[in-house]
């Protein structure tokens, strides 16, 4: 078992995970934090760190967090489960989902 | 959200109550689409300008994210009049039409679109793209959606524009203000209905109050919304953001300003999770006209003409028929309707020949369509150019082999999914719903404040808030340059600041959540899809209740969770203005999406007109004004622009 101390938090709001942040790519830039339409980050107080998502349920799912951030991957656009859309490769009629 | 098991700090410098005076000639309310474009013609004019803005300009307001159509401009390429723009819309809103702003737009909405490019945004396809396709002016280079015979629906590369937009005002150095949200306009004297001489805004960050003042305001700000749709956790799922609220309509109600058109309603977006990503799924409308739609077994649900008739060839589905001068970009007005998927579908899936799920297959379809589809038009639409085409793309969705799933049998429409009757949104996407009445100077009833995009009552989409920004920001300009600053009153400072930060020093109230959701289920159960007089006079003692035992306690804990609050608040005024208005249209009608069950009697001609309201004091007054008070429009727009 972890060793890992316990709190007790509250639930998170749903859905709690708008966007991933990749730690390794992140510079902790905050762009995102300047151009996000609905202030959902807050920068960490770490510096470089990526930003914290301190209002993931604001989150209007506009992606121009994504689309102005420097570093290409750095932040990934993540729909909530049951927002994910479904299609069908026509030859094989095999079904994935986005 | 927690760093070892606690709350992070807030990370901004906060100074409530802090002042700050900003002196400017022209005001902006909103830096979204409207306000970009009322803030450079502004500037343009010789004025100094300052924007008021909740979010970022760079990316804020509903057209912040990307745009793929620039629709009803008439241009060299097309034979389309303005006259024609706005009688097809006209029709479709049974004659409930905002010809004013609607003939604005119409008549300058194709050099609004030339300063676009001007200002670094693509109209045109350089890259030739899409030459030899039907849709394309090979001298112009020009791309065109919906009626390819009459060219006059633009396709454009939008994705950029709101980026560009803010880099020309950062050029002709207008003021920006990001992270404030609007709050009170000021007047003269303190009083309501006299000139509007400025504004209050607070910043979501630091907590600290801006005092703007101006010799012109625009209202630019969005339209309401969350009346009767909210989700406590899901706030920013629906198809609308939370940053929408209407905080422009309760202030400038308050103002004394004139509304109409409030009562109108329709089933809208539940935002709880049931509806997908916009233009996310398999659909024929919109960015995704004219795409071809397919059952489980591959067999295609066929396209049909206004007359119900099924189209044989694709082209069919671009063109008008025969006898038919355009056809419009949406609408079931019969002289413009155009093409769309049978409307007996549902019907015949029920009925056994067509098998669920549906999918919107571009496979079969001319190559230029597909990729002006995917590609061009979910490359640039707002919110779909990662949330839609990059995301879809990383996860191997191919539109040459595979087939977008449709979801339409969940109930509701191609965008919204399911729908429940009372549960409501105030107008159809990004306007029309009701909002401020306006002269052709888009000027309102109040002096020295104009309005422009979707504050403007039956307001339209992109191009509209473009055109009519354009407009009321060059109106505002020449109105600043022959009038003085006027000094606020203090005491309307000081209410406004006791006001404002209320919900800062209560402790154990309410929180703006739970306000939102117990504001809109009074709407739901009183103003609904079944109205009557007693349901709305209910539904206005609760609302007032709430207002006076309830509202009257919400707490915030930081300006960001204030500025919330605040907007809850304005969605409270909103709902009041919109219970007070359906108390006084007493018919039923069918393109304002009013039941009355105490009046069942669809449109009599005796209620072919708008209700208006406006707060004399406390009172509130409603009155009537007439369809067709726009005048002649050629005539009032010459004497006018």
């Amino acid at each position: 078992m972890s060793e890992e101390k316990i709190y007790a938090t509250p639930n998170q709001p749903t859905p709690a995970r708008p966007v991933i942040f990749n730690a390794e790519l992140c510079t902790g830039c905050n762009c995102c934090v300047e151009v996000c339409m609905t202030d959902i980050f807050i920068p960490n107080p770490d510096k470089g760190k990526p930003p914290i998502i301190i209002y993931p349920e604001e989150c209007w799912y506009g992606g121009v967090c994504v689309e102005h951030c420097p570093v290409d991957g750095a932040i990934t656009l993540n729909h909530p489960l049951m927002q994910r859309a479904h299609f069908k490769r026509k030859d094989s009629s095999e079904h994935f989902w986005v | 959200m927690y760093k070892d098991g606690k709350m992070y700090d807030w990370p901004y410098p906060v100074n409530y109550e802090a002042e700050t005076e900003v002196e400017t000639d022209v005001l902006i309310l909103g830096g979204g689409i409207a306000g970009c474009w009322a803030a450079i013609s502004a500037a343009k004019g010789g004025s100094k300008v300052a924007i008021v803005e909740k979010a970022a300009t760079i990316t804020s307001g509903a057209g912040g994210s990307g745009c793929d159509h620039w629709i009803n401009t008439p241009n060299p390429v097309s034979k389309v009049t303005a006259e024609d723009c706005v009688d097809w819309e006209s029709q479709n809103a049974n004659g409930y039409l905002n010809n004013i702003s609607r003939y604005i737009a119409a008549k300058e909405s194709y050099d609004t679109l030339l300063e676009m490019e001007q200002m670094g945004g693509k109209i045109r396809d350089t890259n030739d793209e899409f030459a030899g396709a039907d849709f394309r002016d090979e001298k112009t280079k020009f791309l065109f959606a919906y009626d390819y015979e009459n060219k006059f629906h633009f396709r454009i590369w939008g994705k950029n524009f709101k980026s560009a937009l803010y880099k020309e005002c950062k050029k002709l150095g207008v003021k920006i203000y990001d992270r404030t949200m609007a709050t009170s306009l000021l007047t003269d004297g303190g009083k309501q209905g006299t000139k509007v001489i400025g504004a209050t805004g607070l910043n979501s960050r630091t907590g600290e109050l801006f005092i703007f003042k101006a010799k012109a305001t625009v209202m630019s700000m969005s339209r309401h919304s969350r009346n009767w749709a909210f989700s406590s956790e899901l706030t920013g799922l629906g198809q609308f953001r939370p940053n929408i609220v209407g905080t422009g309509y309760a202030m400038a109600f308050r103002a004394g300003a004139q509304f109409t058109q409030m009562e109108r309603s329709m089933p809208g977006n539940l935002s709880f999770g049931t509806s997908y990503p916009s233009y996310g799924t398999g659909n024929a409308m919109n960015t995704w006209f004219p795409c071809t739609i397919v059952d489980a077994n591959g067999k295609q649900i066929p396209w049909t003409d206004r007359d119900g008739k099924e189209l044989t060839d694709f082209d069919q589905r671009t063109h008008p028929v025969k006898g038919q001068k355009l056809f419009g970009e949406r609408g079931m007005a019969y002289d413009y309707r155009r093409p769309d998927i049978t409307p007996d579908m549902q019907k015949r899936v029920k009925n056994g020949e067509f098998a669920l799920p549906l999918y919107a297959d571009m496979t079969g379809m001319p190559q230029m369509e597909r990729r002006a589809i995917w590609g061009l038009m979910v490359g640039n639409e707002g919110r779909t150019p990662t949330p839609i085409f990059r995301t879809y793309n990383e996860a191997g969705f191919d539109p040459d082999k595979d087939m977008l799933q449709s979801y339409l049998m969940l109930g509701g429409d191609w965008l919204r999914g399911a729908t429940l009757p009372h549960v409501r949104i105030g107008g159809e996407g990004p306007g029309d719903s009701g909002g401020l009445v306006v002269d052709w100077n888009l000027k309102t009833t109040l002096d020295s404040l104009y309005a422009a995009g979707d504050s403007l009552f039956a307001a339209n989409y992109h191009h509209h808030a473009a055109a009519t920004g354009r407009y009321a920001g060059r109106k505002a300009a020449a109105h600043a340059n022959q009038t003085e600053q006027t000094k606020p009153a203090r005491k309307q400072i000081d209410n406004e600041k006791a006001r404002v930060y209320a919900p800062i020093e209560r402790k154990n109230g309410i929180e703006w959540k739970e306000l939102n959701a117990g504001l809109a289920r009074v709407m739901q159960n009183y103003c609904g899809n079944y109205k009557n007089d007693e349901l709305l006079n209910i539904g206005l003692k609760w609302t007032s209740d709430i207002e006076k035992n309830v509202a009257s306690t919400a707490c915030a804990s930081n300006p960001h969770t204030l500025m919330r609050t605040l907007g809850v608040l304005d969605i409270l005024t909103c709902n009041q203005m919109i219970l007070h208005t359906s108390l006084a249209r007493k018919a039923s009608s069918t393109y304002l999406g009013f039941n009355r069950l105490d009046y069942p009697e669809i449109d009599p001609p005796a209620y072919h007109k708008w209700i208006t309201i406006h707060q004399e004091g406390k009172r509130v007054k409603t009155g009537e004004l007439s369809l067709d008070f726009y005048g002649d429009m050629e005539s009032n727009y010459e004497a006018h622009k």
